[in-house]
């Protein structure tokens, strides 16, 4: 039996969440919650397997068919993808745990359920993907599953925000696919491992690359193609938010990844890099600005994954130059994505509990809040100690290693913005944080249809959350050790 | 001009095509529309890529992705449309900014 | 009740334009300096097919050289399909065949071709194994013979049981995983068909995803009909 899971391993960790996604739906509502937990909690610790594997042994591949690569199509793991799978088994248990609370048995939100577990699986599937034309279609689930979730409430701005997050992404999605097919024209093949040897930077090749690019930093939402995402994050019911802010957002950058520093390096030139890092810049400075003028407090957190998306970016100018200032700027974009992950779920469901008991999120309105719902407040502070990038926070040490490499490649720039989007998270997260633990305000009644406190798992889970990004500045050594392994020849040179 | 040459270049047209008609075009059915006619522009992309070595049989790799795909879009355009679709029963109109309506106009839209 | 304007302002589409000339102009270059020697995987697909289990190699690479593609593809049409559900108002997809006037005509044209759509789409399933066809084209015919039904008022007994149709929504995609998994409980990987059951296996996973896609196409037809009926009624038009 062990043996067995560990020769299937990869496999299983897609096939969870896709099976029980179908009996979901297929078995309703009731059911729909149950097969959702059972899910949440057998991937836990598979996907912990899998990173245990991953640092044992190097590398996995699994021939899916048994045919292998280039004919079939192979399953890889590397540290990136394990670190990937564990942080979106993580998020998706507590948010599973959260939803139970949250939809309750409402036979209105029943499709949540399939939903979810089918953008879970989907967003498995897309981390272990070897092949990029198979990615397109992890893409495409992963998008529609989240442009369905968004528009669950059937409320007319939720509605009119899937609609714009759904042609943003199928558009996103067709500039990938022709990126595929010139990638296969050129080069003849569409598995990662064989185009690794065989892309040129010809025409074709550059152009193909551009395409994609193009698409995944629409679907990634990076400034100035941003202008989906705050409708789409804030109106969506909060457990649906806060996976896309945490998790989904992270697939297309993670492909993007992939590409430019993986698979078609040799194809990318060092201009469009630096322009990656200048549009993820301005995202951190012009986000976290709008993030400080909203008014309500789900536009704010997700202005604020606009900011955040930005820092993610200025990996891609830091790593052109290999040596350890790669290393550093990989195991930093990459740490960055994880301690967002964690912090921006827990700051999502906090604005959920505070919407699903008080009834509205205006900021003005929220003051004193510590004392109607400490853990939530709570929650929603520490993790905004991970989003100002205080020690000894998750966000501190993606900080840190991302100045050591643009000090370390001489771009010392890249380290001031880095420091001036710290300051700025600052000054939104105190904005609503300093009023949660000052007067109270008159707006804080519990409103009339969900009165009372909200069940104790919500709460706890967004705290868990919360901790958990705080805590990942401590225990980050052997996470920063799992996100090297097996890491891209150009980030490897340098042992961490 | 070869038959790859062809086909790819009237993909690409296609491809810009509805590019050009997804940001123009407000009504919601136009850009749903918009997007398919970009995707059947990737799809004539794949198909003369699939002829480019020429001989009695294509490649066959491009025809399966190009119904893997065909696949994809109808389902997402199923979704799009029956999205359309709620945004106007909730909204009365199909557009998503509310600056893209002529409000003094009579019934329609 | 608005009428969306036809044009956006002439800055948008003077914008559009200059972009959709960029894209147009990297376009046409970087397809015509597609090497007309690359052979792609042809070569290889050749060389496995005799082991694949069909002889259509279209179908080889579908089902089997990729079937994890097509896998996840059934994936997005039943999550697509649910989606849909998600946002029709009656959110079940059962008809009520409130426009499904008994127009003679129709009805006497369905009757006919209800049939031989149904004969054709068994005939396209067991072609996909050495021509063009298979279980989309198979299942496109049968949602079609499905929508004819429901346009001329038959639909109704078929969703009687809103298990039963979400049964037939899902199982194509749960025999195919049921399948795959069966293969790696087996002793293989996931969708490694064993050589000797290979056809079978394929035949069986066919077979039931012609009837989901049959059952989807269906359902999304009558699903996003529903809305429509529900605001011409609320408004007190129809009938």
């Amino acid at each position: 039996m062990a043996e067995w899971i560990a020769r299937q391993l990869p496999a299983l960790v897609v096939l969870v969440p896709f099976t029980a996604a179908p009996l979901a739906y297929l078995l309703g509502t009731g059911f729909g919650r149950q097969i959702a937990l059972i899910s949440a909690l057998l991937s836990q610790p598979l996907a912990i397997l899998l990173a245990v594997t991953v640092v044992r042994e190097g590398e996995l591949r699994y021939e899916v068919g048994g045919w292998g690569g280039p004919l079939g199509i192979d399953l890889v793991v590397d540290g990136f993808t394990a670190v990937m799978v564990l942080v979106t088994t993580v998020v998706g248990l507590f948010v599973t745990v959260y939803a139970l609370g949250y939809f309750g048995n409402r036979e209105r939100y029943r499709f949540f359920w399939p939903l979810w577990l089918f953008l879970w699986g989907s967003l498995h599937a897309l981390f272990l993907s070897g092949d990029i034309f198979n990615l397109y279609v992890c893409l495409e689930l992963v998008s529609m599953s989240a442009v369905a979730l968004v528009g669950l409430t059937l409320r007319r701005e939720a509605l009119v925000a899937a609609m714009r997050y759904m042609l943003a992404a199928i558009l996103g999605s067709l500039f990938y696919l022709l990126g595929v097919a010139l990638i296969y024209g050129a080069f003849g093949s569409v598995d990662m491992q064989t185009l690794r040897e065989v892309v040129r930077s010809d025409t074709t090749g550059q152009a193909a690359l551009a395409l994609m690019t193009v698409g995944l930093v629409l679907k990634t939402a990076l400034f100035p193609l941003h202008f989906w995402l705050p409708p789409a994050h804030s109106n969506a019911p909060s457990p649906v938010s806060a996976v896309l802010s945490a998790l989904v957002v992270k697939g297309s950058f993670y492909i993007l990844v992939r590409l430019w520093v993986d698979v078609a390096e040799p194809m990318a030139f060092p201009g469009v890099s630096t322009v990656l890092g200048v549009l993820g810049s301005t995202a951190i400075i012009w986000g976290s600005i709008q993030a400080f003028r909203q008014q309500r407090l789900k536009m704010l957190v997700a202005y604020s994954t606009v900011a955040q998306i930005g820092y993610l970016f200025l990996l891609f100018p830091l790593v052109t130059g290999g040596g350890q200032a790669a290393a550093d700027a990989w195991m930093g974009g990459i740490f960055h994505a994880v301690s967002h992950a964690l912090a921006k779920s827990a700051m999502f469901l906090a604005a959920g509990t505070v919407l699903a008991r008080f009834g509205h999120d205006r900021i003005d309105g929220l003051g004193g809040l510590s004392r109607r719902a400490p853990v939530t407040a709570m929650a929603f502070g520490l993790a905004g100690v991970t989003m100002m990038g205080l020690p000894p926070s998750g966000g501190f040490v993606a900080k840190w290693q991302m100045i050591r490499a643009s000090i370390e490649s001489g771009e010392w720039w890249w380290a001031a913005v880095v420091v001036t989007g710290g300051l700025l998270a600052a000054a939104y997260v105190f904005r609503v944080v300093g009023p949660f633990f000052g007067r109270e305000v008159d707006d804080l009644d519990d409103a009339d249809l969900n009165a009372g406190p909200s069940p104790w798992t919500m709460e706890s889970a967004a705290l868990v959350l919360a901790i958990g990004a705080l805590v990942l500045g401590i225990v980050g050594q052997p996470l920063l050790d799992l996100i090297m392994v097996s890491a891209p020849a150009l980030v490897a040179g340098v042992t961490p | 001009m070869s038959q790859t040459d062809l086909y790819t270049l009237v993909g690409s047209a296609l491809f810009v095509i509805g590019l050009y008609a997804l940001m123009t075009r407000p009504h919601l059915l136009h850009k749903v529309l918009a997007l398919n006619i970009s995707s059947s522009g990737v799809f004539f992309v794949l198909v003369g890529i699939a002829r480019r070595v020429g001989g009695p049989v294509p490649d066959p790799l491009p025809h399966a992705m190009v119904l893997t795909g065909i696949v994809v879009t109808v389902s997402s355009t199923a979704f799009a449309l029956a999205l359309a679709k709620r945004i106007y029963t909730e909204t009365g109109t199909a557009a998503l900014d509310a600056a893209d309506v002529d409000v003094g106009e009579s019934l329609g839209g | 009740m608005g009428k969306v304007t036809a044009k956006s302002p002439i800055a948008v589409r003077v914008a559009a334009l200059a972009i959709c000339a960029g894209v147009g102009a990297l376009l046409a270059r970087a397809v015509l300096a597609i090497p007309e020697t690359e052979p792609g995987l042809a070569p290889l697909v050749d060389a496995n097919l005799a082991v694949s289990g069909v002889k259509n190699a279209v179908t080889a690479v579908l089902l089997n050289f990729r079937g994890y593609d097509t896998l996840l593809e059934i994936a997005v049409l039943v999550l697509a399909t649910i989606g849909v559900l998600s946002l029709s108002v009656t959110q079940t997809g059962t008809w009520d065949p409130i426009a499904a006037q008994a127009d003679p005509v129709l009805s006497a044209l369905a009757r006919f071709l209800a049939p031989v759509m149904i004969l054709v789409s068994g005939y396209l399933l067991w072609a996909g194994e050495h021509a063009p066809g298979g279980a989309f084209q198979a299942g496109s015919v049968l949602g079609a013979a499905g929508v004819l039904l429901a346009l001329s008022g038959y639909a109704r007994p078929i969703w009687v049981s809103r298990f039963a149709l979400r049964a037939a929504i899902s199982v194509g995609f749960v025999v195919f995983l049921a399948t795959a998994i069966g293969e790696m409980l087996a002793g293989g990987l996931l969708l490694e068909y064993p050589a000797d059951l290979a056809k079978t296996l394929m035949l069986v996973v066919e077979t039931w995803l012609t009837v989901s896609i049959g059952a989807i196409l269906i359902s999304l037809f009558i699903a996003s009909a529903s809305p429509a009926e529900e605001l011409r009624r609320r408004s007190g038009g129809g009938e």
